[in-house]
């Protein structure tokens, strides 16, 4: 079997605020082995970003333990494992895509004709060839979330953290969007974890859904979800689609029903 | 069409304002300065309509407001006709004080960054400097020129940097307050992201908080460089300079020369609308290279 790249457990993140504490995940513990494509779903407010920012080092969690090919999320981030897709595409309005892309590979220190090489490479994977030397402004929101991918790639990470990334596009672009990043893991291997609140994206792309439920955030249920290497998208309608579409769907209602 | 829409949105309404001021400097002019005709003419026991004190008003040596023609006429004789060496050229007492303007603006643009860089990456210099920065300001700067002058004259330093310390005091504040706002501007996403890249904080510095923070340092330092040359015109004042536009305005004080005074006032208003207009020039300039969208 393959060996587990991100293992969770007993995880604990209670958030002090103003109005007294949150308690945003409780208890989680989750394996995700290497070249897994696991998606993350539940209801807004049920901690899926925040488990996302606890493996990528970006918060701190207050109990249980989380690691990373054996190493602690802050040697995993120091060691640049992973590459993070925000919500936003998060795009430094003053530099071109080409320059924003350019960013992570001028932080970690490669020389002019790597970084040249892989943001070529990594822009035509996300179909942006052409569109270097435009600003972010200059382009649509699907444009600059996948430049924003693009810029994930570049770093050559082996896993590939996703936070609701397709969340903002509309349905067509965001199927588009899903088919290429269904070829790129495919393709690659990377581990990915994927944040998303779309039960048709998730069964898509997943090989592994993980239903949350909030208040304290926790995990209801793990749905294996295999459709095989070849997927078209009207794989969507087939029956063994909407098996997995229907178990998730179930998962998410009585997740919610603990709440009233 | 170009030359159209110049006309239309600059020229005119520009235009429009000049003439409405200067009419209205006239009618003061001639308000201001009828008394002293008619005193004259009062002493001389004779007798002055208003259409023989019109012509005088706009003709005394020392009005108490000069007519525009005049400082117009004072403004041209002491720069096209003087020898711009001459102790006479305004051009000359201009590049005086637009010398100590410059070198005290690129200290106090200095001293503000530093600052800045300073209070956003270390909490204690923000608590401890913050206060005083703010309190600075607060005390006149009349009141704490003469010392400058004064404590640097003591330690042998005279001339230029004494009158740019002044404006160095004065311009570093708003560039100190942009440019804090400024690195502190970036989203908390933009942190979080370059954070993921293991950036050390020097890397988050140059890559993302500096280039934040250029449009605050370019507001801030238009603000900056005009207070610059008010700042070198008041250092100028206290030390009975006898060069500077500052020593201009002082002289003509001291010998009633109101013409003097008002062309080397018109003179600073004029540098000052030039500093303003370069700072804004870089500026967009500056703001083109960094792709912001045309408004
Ligand atoms: N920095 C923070 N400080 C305090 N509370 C927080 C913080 N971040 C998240 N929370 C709280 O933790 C809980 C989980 O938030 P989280 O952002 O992980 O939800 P989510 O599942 O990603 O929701 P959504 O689908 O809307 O993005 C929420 O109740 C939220 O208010
Ligand atoms: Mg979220």
């Amino acid at each position: 079997m393959s060996n587990t790249v991100i293992s969770a457990q007993n995880l604990d993140l209670t958030f002090e605020t103003n109005d007294g504490p949150v308690h945003a995940l409780k208890d989680i513990t989750l394996d995700i082995a290497e070249g897994e494509f696991v998606s993350l779903i539940g209801p807004s407010g049920c901690g899926k970003t925040t488990l996302l920012r606890v493996i990528a080092d970006l918060e701190k969690p207050t109990g249980g333990n989380v690691s990373i090919n054996g190493m602690t999320p802050e040697q995993a981030r120091l060691a640049r494992a992973y590459g993070y897709v925000f919500q936003q595409a998060a795009l430094l309005p003053w530099r071109t895509i080409e320059d924003n892309v350019a960013l992570p590979l001028e932080v970690m220190g490669l020389d002019q004709a790597t970084r040249a090489a892989r943001i070529e490479s990594n822009l035509e994977l996300v179909n942006l060839s052409g569109f270097e030397k435009k600003f972010p402004w200059q382009l649509s929101g699907g444009m600059q979330q996948r430049a924003s991918i693009a810029r994930a790639l570049a770093v050559e990470p082996d896993m590939l953290l996703m936070d609701e990334p397709f969340g903002a596009l509309d349905e067509i672009v965001r199927d588009h969007l899903n088919e290429q990043l269904l070829k790129l893991w495919a393709k690659t291997r990377k581990t990915v974890v994927f944040v998303t609140h779309s039960i048709p994206e998730a069964v898509f792309l997943s090989t592994k859904i993980v239903v949350m439920s909030p208040r304290p955030g926790r995990i209801h249920d793990i749905i294996d979800c295999d459709l095989g290497n070849d997927r078209p998208l009207d794989i969507r309608e087939t029956p063994e689609f909407l098996k997995v579409a229907h178990q998730v769907r179930d998962g998410l209602r009585e997740g919610h029903s603990y709440d009233d | 069409m170009t030359a159209r829409i110049l006309l239309h949105d600059k020229i005119l309404p520009i235009g429009v304002v000049v003439l409405a001021i200067i009419a209205i400097w006239y009618a003061a002019a001639v308000f201001l300065n009828a008394p002293f005709e008619r005193d004259q003419a009062e002493r001389a026991e004779t007798e002055i309509s208003f259409s023989e004190i019109l012509p005088r008003t706009m003709a005394q040596e020392r009005p108490v407001l000069p007519a525009p023609h005049q400082v117009f006429a004072e403004l041209w004789n002491t720069t096209v006709e003087k020898k711009i060496t001459s102790k006479r050229s305004l051009v000359y007492h201009s590049w005086i004080t637009l010398s100590s303007t410059l070198l005290g603006f690129a200290m106090g643009t200095v001293l503000g960054v530093a600052l800045a860089v300073g209070i956003v990456h270390y909490q204690t210099l923000d608590r401890s400097l913050m206060p005083w920065i703010i309190t600075s300001q607060t005390i006149p700067i009349l009141a704490i020129a003469p010392m400058i002058i004064v404590v640097l004259n003591a330690v042998g330093i005279s001339g230029l940097l004494p009158k740019a310390t002044i404006s160095m005091y004065l311009s570093f504040f708003p560039i100190a307050v942009g440019m804090t706002k400024g690195l502190r501007s970036p989203e908390v996403m933009h942190l979080d992201l370059m954070r993921t890249y293991s950036a050390s904080r020097a890397q988050t510095f140059w890559k993302l908080r500096l280039p934040a923070a250029v449009p605050f340092l370019v507001t801030s330092m238009k603000v900056a460089i005009s207070i610059a040359l008010v700042g070198a015109i008041v250092g100028e004042l206290p030390t009975g300079a006898v060069a500077g536009l500052g020593a201009r305005l002082l002289a003509g004080s001291y010998y009633g020369q109101t013409v003097q005074i008002w062309s080397a006032l018109l003179m600073a208003a004029a540098l000052a609308g030039i500093l303003v207009m370069t700072v804004d020039i870089i500026g967009a300039w500056v703001n083109r290279r960094m792709g912001v969208r045309p408004a």
